[in-house]
């Protein structure tokens, strides 16, 4: 008896329909980028801001919301906290829809879809490029985290014999499902070394880009799994998993002293805690960023609201909010290429990121009443 | 079956994320390799600002070499408008104004003129950020060629150029990226040929100078030392071969020659009498960024030694916390 269970139930309800809708709309401006007008037509991008929220959203964003996997991969199979293994398999389809759809929110802000292929032929690559890097981690990791969701579908399908032949090489792709992130989330803040000083100096550490990046990339890793299992609870009207996500809450507290003493520790070694009190946009954002960081701290310190489902539910959704703000700061709103340069997305740009969020959360909806994802409540 | 099988400690789950993280920690002590030199034959430009009257026959020069639609803006369609760099403008005359903008090459109640145009980098952002080599550096003559064939169209080189060179013709469904090669790219080969650039070519007061690196900067070195209101003979055209020279009053340059030291340098240098901050110029130090980018990537990935190390000790410890708790079932994962 497998101990997971297919959530069933009927999958057109009115929400499935509200976030079809909007996916539909985003169709109609996919059509326009692709077919009628170009990147241009739909998008604000400019000759300053080459990457707008399509990158920053879809990819950077959208993949470390995608590290629940990763992050829970990380305490059960290497600090071996086995009792977090009932949260994994919904929170690798998260993973997989996550980075399924940045790598297609990628393709359609690649201003040469047609040839993507290129960064896979082995005789174009310039080992000196982070975006190499990135970009061919994000893609073997898509297929790594399919493999590690495999298992749900052959169980689905009765493959008992396919089934045992993976579980026995599973433990390599869990491992690489572990690397690959590292890899590749570190590498997402080393994109922003090379650009210099369009880089706000509060956000511009160098060479300490790749360890921020990581440490908030788990940290969000967490803080969706403390969503998504609350949320799940509350939707799919689920017996609570407070008590696994107490401990989680504990995980979050230490990852998060940790980042704050990197974070404050660069800008002071770097003289730049001065440019906090500014006064400016940047240094508002800088405050505010680290408001949405502190509350959490302050929330998960306390044992007793540590076992609130309500209080976890708020920590998780403000850290989430401080790890976006955060990338968002640094590659966005405080990015500045030079004068004569403005951004703001469009309306269809926006669309576009809305209609790839309705989808995947359309994907998630449906694949857990059709396939065996969740945990089966008699033995949480 | 229920697999809450404590006995292993988490001692060599520690060892093991140390191990896959201490790459990213060990970045935090990377050494950044230094700046690239100049190429050996580097050739590039040294744009006067001084000089410049703002006539523009560059920009439409420009556009012929390169096959490019002039911007219209309006009625006026004896010049071209463009006002900035973009998928179809390669060359670009800006103009600073300033209060009254009464006088020349005046930083206060003045006017100057500012060329905008690939600076071609000594040690250029583009192509090191450029995932499939499709921003190449000649390391002959130094020049910064853009080649399509290759670009998925990721437009890094766009973010990771200091000056937003590199244009995306965002208009087109099928576009490109599009910068100045300095009229040697394939099929133009001006520089080749032994011709100078187009925009050096046609410029009528020597504003824009065409020559060897070293030439040009050792021209912007003695304009450095000329006093204010001496006459000097202007070259125009080739430094290395000037068409002629022509006689004018000194201006007040200020001590600066750009793209000798900036980000590493630069082959097109710019000198003027009016700051460099002024004229939109980017805040750039004597380190390139992507020198510091490659530091760490090289620090990190150097031979994948690092990554396979962490991989091994994953393999090892996942195997380890897996290989005890499978059932008949198989429902691990």
């Amino acid at each position: 008896m497998s101990q997971y269970q297919a959530l069933g139930g009927r999958i057109l309800t009115k929400p499935f329909m509200v976030l079809g809708l909007i996916f539909a709309i985003s169709l109609y401006f996919m059509f326009e980028r692709f077919v009628t007008g170009g990147m241009g037509a739909v998008s604000n991008l400019n000759g300053g801001f080459a990457w707008g929220i399509w990158v920053v959203y879809d990819v950077v964003i959208g993949t470390a919301f995608a590290c629940g996997g990763y992050a829970l991969a990380i305490a059960v199979y290497v600090f071996n906290k086995g009792q977090y293994h009932p949260l994994v398999r919904p929170a690798v389809l998260a993973s997989l829809l996550g980075y399924a759809l940045g790598g297609f929110g990628a393709f359609f802000d690649m201003g040469r879809f047609w040839q993507f292929y290129e960064i896979f032929l082995p005789w174009n690559w310039n080992f000196n490029s982070v975006m190499l890097e990135v970009g061919l981690c994000v893609a073997i990791y898509i297929l790594v985290l399919a493999m590690e969701f495999a298992p749900a579908l052959l169980e689905k399908l009765g493959q008992k014999k396919l089934l045992k032949s993976l579980n026995k090489v599973l433990f390599l792709f869990i491992a690489l499902g572990i690397l690959l992130p590292t890899m590749h989330q570190s590498s997402l803040g080393s994109l922003l070394i090379a650009m210099g000083h369009k880089v706000n100096p509060l956000w511009q550490v160098m060479h300490m880009q790749p360890l921020l990046a990581l440490m908030t990339a788990i940290l969000m890793g967490f803080s969706i799994v403390l969503f998504e299992a609350s949320t799940v609870t509350v939707g799919f009207k689920r017996k609570s998993e407070t008590h696994m996500l107490t401990g989680l809450g504990k995980i979050i507290v230490g990852l998060l002293i940790a980042f704050l003493v990197v974070r404050f520790g660069v800008l002071m070694f770097q003289g730049k805690l001065g440019l906090i009190f500014a006064g400016d946009f940047a240094s508002f954002m800088f405050i505010l960023e680290n408001i949405l960081f502190v509350i959490p701290l302050i929330i998960l310190l306390s044992p007793e609201r540590r076992a609130q489902g309500s209080k976890l539910l708020i920590a998780g959704v403000c850290l989430l909010l401080a790890g976006s703000l955060y990338r968002f700061d640094a590659f966005l709103l405080t990015f500045n290429p030079g004068p004569g340069y403005n951004y703001f997305p469009s309306v269809p740009e926006i669309m576009i990121t809305l209609g790839v969020i309705a989808f995947e959360l359309m994907a998630y909806i449906v694949i857990v009443k059709l396939l065996p994802v969740m945990h089966r409540e008699e033995h949480a | 079956m229920k697999r809450r099988n404590f006995l292993k400690t988490s001692l060599g789950g520690t060892v093991t994320a140390a191990a896959a993280l201490g790459g990213t920690v060990l970045s935090g002590t990377a050494q950044a390799r230094e700046n690239l030199e100049p190429a050996p034959e580097a050739v590039g430009m040294l744009f006067d600002s001084t000089l410049c009257v703002g006539c523009k026959a560059c920009v439409t020069k420009c556009k012929q070499v390169n096959d490019m639609p002039p911007t219209i803006e309006g009625d006026h369609t004896a010049w071209d408008s463009a006002r900035d760099l973009s998928g179809d403008t390669l060359n670009v005359i800006k103009v600073y104004q300033n209060g009254t903008s009464a006088t020349k090459d005046a930083e206060i109640d003045g006017f100057c003129f500012e060329k905008r145009s690939c600076m071609h980098c000594v040690d250029p952002g583009c192509v090191s950020v450029c995932p499939t080599t499709s921003m190449q550096h000649n390391p002959i003559t130094g020049i910064v060629t853009h080649h399509p064939e290759t670009c998925i169209g990721c437009r890094n080189c766009m973010v990771g150029c200091p000056y937003n060179v590199p244009q995306f013709q965002y208009n087109e469904v099928f576009g490109q990226i599009n910068k100045c090669q300095m009229c040697n790219q394939k099929g133009v080969e001006r520089i080749d040929n032994g011709q100078m650039t187009g925009c050096a070519e046609v410029c009528p007061t020597g504003a824009t100078l065409f020559g060897p690196r070293k030439l040009l900067l050792q021209e912007a070195k003695q304009r450095m030392t000329l006093k204010k209101g001496d006459i000097y003979n202007y070259p125009r055209g080739d430094i290395s071969k000037p068409d002629n020279y022509y006689e004018k009053e000194v201006p007040d340059y200020k001590q600066h020659i750009w793209g000798e030291k900036e980000a590493g340098g630069t082959n097109v240098m710019h000198i003027s009498s009016v700051s460099f901050d002024k004229l939109g110029m980017p805040p750039l130090g004597e380190r390139s960024a992507p020198s510091v980018a490659e530091g760490v990537q090289h620090t990190l990935y150097s031979y994948l030694a690092l990554p396979a190390l962490a991989l091994a000790g994953l393999t090892y410890t996942v195997k380890q916390n897996t290989s005890n708790h499978d059932d008949d079932d198989g429902g691990e994962s």
